[in-house]
């Protein structure tokens, strides 16, 4: 795949983003090219959001073409669980120096390829570019190509230099290499007429464990797991599913419009935190799927478990009934999450918008109610000011924050990718409320706000 | 071939510590592939960052694209368990061709109204260093066209990451402070200068310190993480460092009467502040075994005039009966290394004082170390080439991503190094002077001694 700027322009204008309806899909969706601010900026780039796209792919090897800090300071850190092969989580990079650097670096990158090959024998080999390599003009298409050819197992360029943008971008990225390279290159051993794509699902945590008994249970087929815990050939045969549901996510939007204008597959955007959305999205994977029967079987699965949910909620839900919270995550979890935390009896006094959509702002309008505050930016001190203003008892945000958090004695909750717990599905919602309930009621909180004795001076501010 | 020549005599240096008469140089190869499998190395502006970190009121700034900084930042936040202030240029395609000049400037100029840093520690990356940019020409310009920026100090390091590695950064950064803010001044018989390595933890940094004050001595530590990354609760939460070296200390440098380089690696820094200021210095590459520990104290207790202590005294006793108690579980014991030089060639020596053997030892960058190791071979490798080597050893030491190398090999790890993501208390751990080695001797054996018992059970 060739990233030229009219492809990242494209990229950025994804029309089925809504972003970018008010502008009849000529302008640029706002979020994704935001400019990131120099002295400001926060965040990961491109191959970043690249990387985070398809690591998760378990059973390839993820090479990347740069100097060490691009695999060296990142490898290994993502969360994506594996049910299998642990291929996915090692770190191959061409480790450019500066031999490479003046004399380019596409020899090393083919004989890298080679390697990766002979010793790990990968389902696939994709390859990212990064700044470096990128403006050193390294070839990365062709020397895949010709990778491919000589070894016979796929080899995938991703051009993902970080300076292109954000990580949003880079998700996008990698969607387009998988739409380029993967999906629809094999046939699948069968079909049926309930196969679904699960697309922007990163089994972080092993979310997705908690979400897939569900689908057993109903009779569905998970065909591709795109790409949380999953595999090379499923993603290859994507293209016979019969829905795709994106998850909690506009990341890879590009793939379910794109599919949806290639194969006819249509999708829908659904979310698997909290349980009024777990029940809605199960509905409307039925309903979509357009079968009496397993709308049957769907609502009659709701009611077992949320009645066996409501008991295993009871005991949590009496303590953190009228807690309050400030949530600060992108996208679509600016209101899933908020719908979880009603469905614990907590108030969600403010959340972050930065990255929401319209529609994703309409949402949260009613979800908030009319004392909520929607945060357009969140640095550490507006975000320490909001949850002061609102009394808050509690963050709930991105492990980036924890420790603006915690340094100001503010219970805390991670809810991205870094985080350990499963919160999805309705197993997930009794795991987040214990942890909530761990977190609120912990015993710590009195004692690191208390004073030192000797110390006569005013109490510490919290 | 790396050079061995140590040109100027220093006769506090306690190398060959242990002369192995079989060993008397190591061999270092050099894995022939073209790709690095599970690296073991971290880039040089990590590096330089974590340096400039233990600078107080201090925010270092990445001139590059966004994910460089970001990537450093959430390991460096893993590691420590703290909010780590760095920030980016945030270079973009069109910037990285037309140059980053007007990036850096509208960084520093941003970081300025929103962080009020006391300092700014400015590294280069692959990216920038690969299109070229003329640093030192661009902060003259910004000099020149912000004269408002006339009391910020603006600390310039160069750090490629297609050049060595997160110790290699490090030393830079140190060697780029002192080369610029120390003043000349009056010389004060009991100030002595600390340059401390990347391979002492915040931890080591407040035991060393503190045995520095036990012999009156005033010392300016560089850098001083141990009032930055240790890990305390401070009353209200800043931006930028809440701790560590302050500017007035360092521009005081000039006035010390000796200084301490801590680490190999700080010998070019230490270097520099001779030839700028004819201070004498004294490298000390280890202080992690009696040997070592011995030699530091008796050159403070030269440098100061007083005796040593009381209280190390009484410690060295207690490390050396830690020694009688836990050497029979080292003796013999074949453990395999994948650490970064200076922290490779301590964790070598004090293995071989205990009795234990070096099967494997993995590194990430030259050094001139590297030959002196009293080992047969020393590879500059990955993880991949580790993992072949420390097959049958009896205990692995490194880092967190040697984890997944221990359940495969089903061999007990050792954290050491960085980044180290599982375990807690990294600001806090000590594995140097008589105490922490007297701990790192028990943690260790503690380790072997389990394994033996398993191993009875069976």
């Amino acid at each position: 795949m060739k990233l030229t700027q009219g492809k990242i322009n494209e990229l950025l204008s994804e029309s089925a983003c809504e972003h970018n309806h008010k502008k009849d899909g000529k302008g640029k969706n706002k979020s994704c090219t935001q400019q990131a601010q120099p002295g400001a900026a926060q965040g990961g780039c491109a191959f970043d959001g690249a990387m985070i796209a398809l690591v998760p792919i378990t059973d390839a090897a993820h090479l990347v073409h740069g100097p060490i800090a691009c695999a060296g300071n990142s490898w290994g850190s993502r969360g994506s669980l594996s049910s299998g092969p642990t291929l996915y989580k090692m770190g191959f990079t061409t480790d450019l120096t500066e031999n490479d650097v003046i004399f380019g670096g596409e020899k090393r990158l083919y004989k890298a390829i080679l390697e990766v090959q002979q010793r790990y024998n990968p389902a696939a080999i994709f390859v990212y570019s990064t700044c470096v390599t990128a403006l050193i003009g390294d070839d990365l298409d062709a020397v895949c190509q010709k990778a491919t050819e000589k070894i016979g197992t796929p080899v995938i360029p991703v051009n993902s230099p970080g300076f292109i943008g954000s990580k949003n971008l880079g998700n996008r990225v990698g969607g387009e290499a998988l739409l380029e390279y993967v999906v629809g290159t094999r046939e699948p051993e069968y079909t049926t007429p309930y196969d679904i794509n699960l697309i922007g699902e990163y089994n972080i945590a092993g979310e997705l464990w908690g979400v897939l008994p569900l689908f057993e249970k109903l009779g569905i087929r998970v065909l591709a797991q795109i790409t949380g815990d999953g595999r090379y050939r499923d993603i290859a045969a994507a293209h016979r599913a019969k829905l795709n549901v994106m998850i909690c996510s506009k990341a890879l939007i590009n793939m379910a419009r794109t599919m949806e204008e290639q194969y006819g597959i249509p999708y829908i955007e659904e979310s698997f935190y909290g349980i009024e959305d777990m029940n809605r999205c199960l509905r409307n994977i039925a309903a979509k799927l357009g079968d009496t029967d397993l709308q049957q079987r769907v609502e009659q699965l709701i009611t077992a478990e949320t009645n066996q949910l409501d008991q295993a909620l009871a005991p949590y839900r009496a303590k953190l009934k009228g807690k309050r919270v400030v949530l600060y995550t992108g996208g679509v979890k600016s209101w899933s999450i908020i719908s979880a935390a009603k469905d614990l009896g907590i108030e969600v006094c403010a959340t972050s918008t930065k990255k929401s959509t319209e529609e994703d702002k309409a949402r949260i309008k009613e979800l908030l109610g009319k004392d909520g505050i929607m945060l357009e930016k969140g640095n550490a001190q507006e975000l320490l000011r909001v949850i002061a203003q609102t009394k808050a008892d509690m963050l709930i945000a991105g492990g980036r924050n924890q420790y603006t958090a915690l340094k100001a004695r503010i219970p805390f909750l991670d809810i991205n990718q870094e985080r350990h717990h499963p919160y999805a599905g309705y197993i997930g919602m009794v795991e987040m409320a214990r942890e909530l309930e761990e977190a609120l009621y912990s015993p710590v909180w009195s004692q690191v706000r208390k004073p030192a004795p000797w110390d006569n001076s005013s109490s510490v501010e919290c | 071939m790396l050079s061995v020549e140590f040109s100027t005599p220093h006769p506090l240096t306690p190398y060959p510590l242990t002369p192995y008469p079989h060993f008397l140089m190591a061999t270092i190869t050099t894995p022939r592939k073209s790709i690095a499998v599970n690296p073991l190395k971290q880039s040089q502006p990590l590096g330089a960052a974590l340096a400039f970190l233990g600078l107080k009121g201090m925010m270092p700034l990445f001139h590059g694209s966004q994910g460089c900084t970001a990537f450093a930042k959430v390991m460096l936040v893993r590691h420590f368990r703290e909010a780590i202030p760095l920030s980016t240029t945030a270079m973009t395609e069109v910037s990285t061709i037309l140059g980053g000049e007007e990036n850096v400037e509208q960084a520093i100029l941003t970081l300025v109204e929103k962080s009020h840093p006391e300092i700014i520690g400015l590294c280069t990356t692959g990216l920038t260093e690969t299109r070229g940019d003329d640093m030192i020409g661009i902060l003259q310009t910004i000099r020149k066209r912000h004269p408002e920026l006339h009391d910020l100090p603006i600390v310039f390091a160069s750090t490629p990451d297609f050049r060595g590695a997160l110790q290699d950064g490090f030393a830079v950064a140190v060697e780029s402070l002192v080369k610029t803010l120390p003043q000349p001044g009056e010389t004060r018989p009991n100030q002595i200068t600390l340059l401390i390595s990347s391979a002492f933890a915040p931890g080591d940094v407040q035991e060393i310190k503190e045995i520095v004050a036990a012999f009156d001595l005033s010392a300016v530590v560089v850098p001083d993480l141990s009032l930055s990354l240790d890990g305390h609760l401070d009353e209200s939460a800043q931006t930028v460092t809440s701790g560590g070296t302050t500017l007035a200390e360092l521009r005081e440098i000039g006035s010390s009467v000796y200084t301490l380089a801590l680490g190999e690696s700080m010998r070019a820094a230490a270097a520099a502040l001779q030839s700028q200021f004819g201070i004498p210095y004294e490298v000390f590459p280890n202080l992690s075994n009696l040997d070592t520990v011995d030699s530091f104290l008796e050159g403070l207790a030269d440098l100061s005039g007083l005796p040593v202590p009381e209280r190390y005294r009484r410690q060295r006793k207690q490390l050396q009966d830690a020694m009688l108690d836990t050497h029979f579980f080292f003796g013999r014991k074949q453990v395999a290394l994948a650490l970064e030089p200076d922290l490779l060639w301590s964790t070598v020596h004090f293995l071989q004082s205990m009795g234990a053997d070096v099967q494997a030892a993995v590194t990430t960058t030259k050094s001139r170390l590297l030959e002196q190791l009293p080992i047969e071979t020393v590879t500059i490798g990955d993880l991949e080439d580790f993992e072949q080597l420390a097959i049958g050893s009896d205990l692995l030491i490194g880092n967190s991503h040697m984890a997944t190398i221990s359940q495969r090999l089903q061999i007990p790890l050792y954290r050491l190094g960085f980044p180290i993501f599982d375990r807690l208390g990294n600001g806090q751990r000590c594995t140097v002077g008589y105490r922490g080695v007297m701990q790192l001797l028990f943690d260790l054996g503690n380790l072997f001694l389990e394994q033996e018992e398993a191993h009875v059970k069976h």
